[in-house]
């Protein structure tokens, strides 16, 4: 490019480079830097203490003989896999639900959303005594009303990360609120239309609720996957990883590592491998999404 | 007409259904926030009753005092005071200036560094966390606010995003009107775009109040000493404390942390909404 700038021009530029400064700077030492660094970490002993020590690859031929390491992959992919769908679907239905013209609606919202501005150790806190087996109110509501014996929650290997992905669907309220702004966005000229050509709800939700809903679905579907790996505050308060390593999540693996073993290198190792594991995902849904994803060509107002 | 009139009925009876189902869920939510509050009010002797009792007989309001006191909770509250207000004024400063340059100046490499800038919202944190704590370590800034203050007056990119997404919308005639006028960039930036982005900026104090007030990892990382932790930290070592017992107690401390943060919802519910449908949905 060698278009020829004019003094005003040139001025502007320089603005620009002042203005975002701050960023540029912070950028630098925050996150680009260490990332690199982290990656040179990953190939080193390394304890904070003494200066990093050159070990070559035996991080990560460590991690893959590693069962905690393998332990924490299939529990964090067992609570994403399951919470990140089952989230979006109850409150992409819940949205839809509300966008049905009803009463109350700014009342339902703020229900819904009340939730998610407890902190997490409070939440966490909390649901430890919702889920307290002999106690808690959750066993209590199952025996008096289906007379089900509820399990023993968060000190059952079988049962803890169900417990966590219950605990999860308590903060949706963030997603009913994207959704139901974007559906209020959907022109009703389209639903009318379908209307007049005889097209029932079913339809009318398959062909036009989803298809004009699916750029919002994607996004929060890569932003409920990337949060759902970086689940760290309930598993440190509420399990410590346990019973049996049943809800060791990948980042709290992480922190052990780093923070409680001084295994920096180990740990710098553990979180590449989860950078990776994000940035694969993430493209795969990226690619993925010219399937299923529909955006407006042309689109009027 | 007996068509319409067969039409009409079960317009009513979908919209039933849909207030029930709205009206359940909403009551699924509210148990445990409604949980909590009965249980902090309980009596030592009544927390481990079965069946549970929904309302104490005797609302012990005194369990506030009681669990406020056990901890310095003072020294907590303040401590966390301090972190939050500096991380808003630096989150503030920082954002809008940043967010003002990406929005309004054109400049060579500006579309490939807001790539950059969005992309870095990708990028999981734990990358970064070892050498970014090696590196407060080197600073001898561990077990000081500093770590949990001073990276926010960088800008955070999801705060310059969402600025920016606002200040998209005011027309730029108006910044070239002020221009011919003889107003530099930084006078456009102060007189014209910060009055008007008013309820942006603070949809950003909000967020970035509710973050640094509720945050958990990184004040565990940085912060050792008795005297310098913060409310969530404390919380999480009460439960140590009380051998997990007094559940009463425990619930009263949880409610008093989160107060700030419901109040703030309450009457700031708008700033809330808008700043979760801008970023959400425009991203």
């Amino acid at each position: 490019m060698k278009t020829k700038m004019g003094p005003m021009a040139k001025k502007e530029e320089l603005y620009f480079y002042l203005c975002i400064s701050p960023w540029i700077i912070g950028f630098l030492i925050f996150i680009a830097g260490p990332i690199f660094a982290s990656l040179f970490f990953s190939f080193c002993n390394y304890d904070v203490v003494t200066s990093p020590d050159w070990v070559g690859i035996q991080n990560y031929k460590r991690l893959f003989s590693d069962p905690l390491f393998w332990q924490s992959l299939k529990v964090t992919s067992y609570y994403s896999l399951v919470s990140v769908p089952l989230g979006i679907a109850l409150s992409l239905i819940i949205a839809i639900l509300l966008n049905q013209n009803i009463r109350g609606l700014a009342w339902f919202r703020t229900i819904y959303y009340m939730p998610s501005v407890i902190s997490g150790v409070a939440v966490s806190l909390l649901w430890m005594w919702i889920f307290n087996p002999e106690f808690g109110i959750l066993n209590f509501l199952l025996w008096k009303l289906f007379h089900i014996q509820g399990p023993a929650w968060l000190m059952s290997e079988e049962w803890v990360i169900p417990a966590l992905i219950i605990m999860s669907l308590w903060g949706i309220g963030g997603d009913i609120v994207i959704y139901l702004a974007g559906l209020q966005g959907i022109p009703t000229e389209l639903y009318e239309a379908a209307e007049i050509d005889g097209a029932n709800s079913f339809n009318k939700f398959l062909n036009i609720t989803i298809p004009m809903m699916s750029p919002v679905l994607l996004f929060t579907l890569i932003m409920g996957i990337l949060n759902s790996f970086q689940v760290f505050t309930q598993a440190y308060v509420m399990t410590g990883g346990g019973p049996h390593y049943a809800s060791l999540f990948y980042v709290l693996y992480i922190y052990q590592n780093a923070f409680q073993f001084f295994s920096m290198g180990y740990a710098s190792a553990l979180s590449w491998i989860l950078f990776l594991i994000m940035l694969a995902l993430t493209a795969l849904i990226f690619k993925s999404s010219p399937l299923w994803v529909y955006y407006e060509s042309t689109r009027e107002r | 007409m007996y068509l319409l009139r067969s039409k009409r009925k079960r317009e009513v009876l979908v919209k039933s259904f849909v207030y029930v189902v709205l009206i359940v869920t909403s009551i699924i939510i509210l148990i445990p926030i409604f949980w909590m509050i009965s249980t902090a009010l309980k009596e030592d002797s009544e927390v481990y009753l079965f069946p549970p009792e929904w309302i104490p007989k005797n609302p012990q309001f005194g369990n506030f005092k009681r669990a406020l006191t056990f901890i310095p909770f003072g020294r907590y509250f303040a401590n966390t005071s301090i972190i939050t207000f500096a991380t808003m004024v630096g989150t503030l400063l920082s954002s809008s200036i940043v967010a003002y340059g990406f929005a309004r100046l054109r400049a060579r490499g500006r579309d490939v560094l807001f790539m950059i800038l969005l992309s870095t919202m990708m990028i999981p944190p734990q990358v970064t966390m070892i050498p970014v704590f090696a590196l407060f370590k080197l600073l001898n800034w561990t077990d000081t606010f500093k770590p949990l203050i001073i990276p926010n007056f960088f800008g955070g990119a999801f705060f310059i995003f969402l600025l920016r997404q606002f200040y998209m919308t005011i027309p730029i005639e108006l910044d070239d009107a002020a221009k011919i006028d003889g107003c530099s960039y930084l006078g456009i930036f102060s007189r014209i775009i910060l009055p008007l982005t008013k309820p942006a900026l603070a949809t950003v104090a909000i967020f970035s109040f509710m973050w640094s007030w509720n945050d958990f990892m990184d004040p565990l990382i940085y912060l050792n000493s008795r005297d310098k932790l913060t409310l969530t930290l404390a919380l999480n070592r009460f439960t140590g404390m009380y051998g997990m017992t007094a559940w009463n107690l425990l619930m009263a401390a949880s409610l008093v942390v989160a107060l700030p943060c419901f109040v703030l919802f309450f009457f700031a519910q708008r700033y809330f909404i808008q700043g979760i449908v801008v970023t959400g949905l425009k991203g």
